[in-house]
């Protein structure tokens, strides 16, 4: 379905026409396999949870803490745009934030561990807007001992 | 998203971006992407399919191992288990609205009487995933479809909330709408697509046909807030928004 030529014409054209950053050069970070990562799931679709301050378009581009012990009645999508699927989301939250899978894998040896955080940011958000909030993030990456992101987007 | 990817890297940690628009991971050469030919809004692929999701995790770590870097963009080779979105399946809502029996009474009464029926199903729904999506909007739902419908008889003066503008106390209002309307309508178990749930929710509720016009009302509205939410928020462009 997110083949383009899939999607209905007008959403084809936005998507065509959103408007892209530019990096002059892509930077690469070598490290471990996988066996030795500990990893962290970033998202951009928007989750938060129950009781927390919903994402706001133009609102800033912060970000939500998802502890990887939340209960995931708890965890809300509040992504503004309405052009993709919810009921995937709707029956199971690893659509879009594997954590149980990820344990499976830290449960069978294929990563090293699962990070005790993981994070949302809201993806209707201009890339240059989210660089300081993503640099700061890092930092608690970093504290947390992760060496690997999976990034999702919706 | 492929943004973050650059930031990340950049400060030193590895990354892995599950990419669904094949065109802007090569625009923006996020430094190790796989694509997924899947529905926007699964970037796993399918709800409650532990080994396929697993499939797709594991070729995305994958790519951490490879020394084609910097920009490794690798494509998922197989689709998604279960019907594609756009297909049509033999779901049917098992809520049938009937037609009202007073032919004077307003559709916010219509869309509460569709509340009342859906709300054993929406209970169906609760216990049997354990969660709910509603809960976007501190209204309770009632509150939330009446606050919508309200716009039909002109726009509210305030919002229903303290400190939230308009706009988006309907924005969110109309999501909690959807999403009570979806989960109650999907609770029994079996094959559904997302464009199923879309038809029925846009054409066949009052509820769809609230917000459609609701829709149409905003355009026209004095309020920034709810013009933007109108033209860009509430219909999705499969349904013409």
């Amino acid at each position: 379905m997110a083949r383009m030529e899939e999607l209905v014409e007008s959403e084809q054209a936005h998507l065509r026409n959103l408007p892209l950053p530019t990096y002059e050069k892509t930077p690469w970070v070598q490290g471990p396999p996988a066996s030795q990562r500990r990893v962290a799931i970033v998202t951009t679709a928007g989750l938060n949870l129950r009781g927390e301050q919903p994402f706001r378009m133009g609102a800033g581009a912060d970000y939500r803490v998802i502890p990887v012990s939340s209960d995931t009645a708890d965890i809300l999508m509040n992504h503004v745009s309405v052009n993709f699927d919810r009921t995937g989301f709707q029956d199971d939250v690893n659509i879009v934030l594997p954590l149980d899978r990820l344990r499976e894998m830290a449960d069978d040896g294929d990563i090293e561990s699962v990070a005790a955080f993981h994070y949302s940011f809201m993806g209707a958000t201009d890339p240059a807007m989210l660089e300081p909030k993503a640099r700061e993030l890092a930092g608690m990456l970093k504290e947390d001992n992760v060496n690997a992101v999976i990034l999702t987007p919706v | 998203m492929c943004g973050l990817a650059h930031f990340f890297e950049d400060e030193g940690i590895a990354t892995v971006l599950i990419a669904l628009v094949r065109e802007h991971a090569e625009a923006i050469r996020s430094p190790r992407a796989l694509w997924v030919p899947f529905e926007l809004g699964r970037p796993l692929g399918a709800p409650n399919e532990p080994a396929f999701q697993r499939q797709v995790l594991g070729a995305a770590l994958d790519l951490l191992d490879s020394k084609a870097g910097p920009v490794v963009l690798e494509d998922f080779p197989d689709d998604a288990p279960g019907p594609k979105a756009e297909e049509t399946t033999s779901w049917v809502c098992p809520v049938s609205f009937g037609a009202p029996d007073d032919e004077d009474v307003s559709r916010a009464v219509l869309m509460s009487r569709e509340l009342e029926t859906l709300a054993p199903w929406y209970q169906v729904s609760l216990d049997e995933r354990g969660r709910t999506r509603v809960g976007v909007s501190p209204l309770n739902i009632g509150d939330a479809a009446q606050f919508v419908a309200s716009f039909l008889d002109g726009e509210p003066s305030e919002s229903p909330v303290e400190g939230q503008k308009l706009g988006l106390a309907l924005k969110d209002a109309c999501a909690d709408v959807l999403a009570y309307y979806a989960e109650a309508a999907t609770a029994q178990p079996g094959q559904k697509s997302g464009s199923d749930v879309d038809r029925w929710f846009w054409s066949d509720t009052v509820a769809g046909q609230v917000l459609r016009d609701v829709r149409l009302l905003g355009l026209d509205s004095a309020d920034d807030t709810v013009k933007f939410v109108a033209a860009k928020l509430i219909l999705p462009k499969t349904q013409g928004g």
